[in-house]
């Protein structure tokens, strides 16, 4: 790639994560960084989202906020296929951990061992935590 | 004594603190993130269990239902609305929220 190519930016497409890790709700970071994903989708790049530690739970099924007066958010995550969004992990150990199963999660995700996971985000360019 | 914990038992180191400072007889309302602790197989259910024996333990049913798990709370568990937290608050002459 030459250097004109890299001052541009046009056409490079790198390899982005998201990296969620915390429940839906509680805290803000669920949801900001669900926007995030979605503004990231607009530029074409190479993007994975991957649910850890408590961020598992934000794909929980049968979700219902009524009671505590928030947006339900967790439908968002089915219509990201719609924004070309389709490289969906969860890490193994913290369903595992949780007591939940792919079953229980409301879209189709791809459920990584620990040595997967630690391969995927060596490969990235970018890695973004919420 | 009612002991409010709204963290995530996962996350942080609040509802251990919580179930070992909490005297005998006392409450525990879980609210917010930390009703994940209430749920069948997570983490902090043994913990949750264990504690029965010494406290009553609480969990608010709109945040459960919120995040999709009002059907997985432990047995024993007494699931409260908005109207049984004011109860609770009422009924006891202190209260500490856990932050």
């Amino acid at each position: 790639m030459s250097d004109m190519d890299m001052d541009d930016g046009s056409g490079v497409v790198k390899k982005f994560m998201f990296l969620n890790r915390k429940a839906p709700h509680g805290t803000v970071y669920a949801l900001e960084g669900l926007e995030v994903v979605l503004i990231t989708a607009a530029f074409d790049q190479d993007v994975s989202l991957v649910f850890t530690d408590d961020g598992v739970y934000q794909l929980m099924k049968g979700m219902d906020t009524k009671g505590i007066e928030v947006k339900d958010f967790s439908k968002t995550y089915r219509a990201l296929e719609g924004y070309d969004i389709e490289k969906l992990y969860v890490d193994s150990t913290s369903l595992k951990a949780r007591g939940l199963t792919e079953e229980d999660l409301i879209v189709d995700v791809t459920v990584l061992s620990d040595d997967e996971m630690k391969n995927l985000m060596a490969e990235q360019d970018v890695v973004i935590s919420f | 004594m009612l002991h409010i914990v709204n963290k995530s038992a996962t996350e942080r180191s609040t509802l251990d603190s919580c179930l070992r400072l909490a005297t005998k007889g006392s409450a525990v309302l879980l609210i917010e993130d930390a009703v994940y602790a209430a749920t069948k197989g997570s983490a902090a259910a043994a913990k949750i269990q264990a504690a029965q024996a010494d406290l009553k333990i609480y969990a608010l049913g709109p945040d459960l239902a919120a995040r999709g798990m009002a059907g997985r709370v432990l047995d024993g568990v007494n699931v409260v609305d908005y109207g049984g937290f004011v109860d609770l608050v009422a009924e006891h002459s202190n209260c500490q929220s856990w932050l």
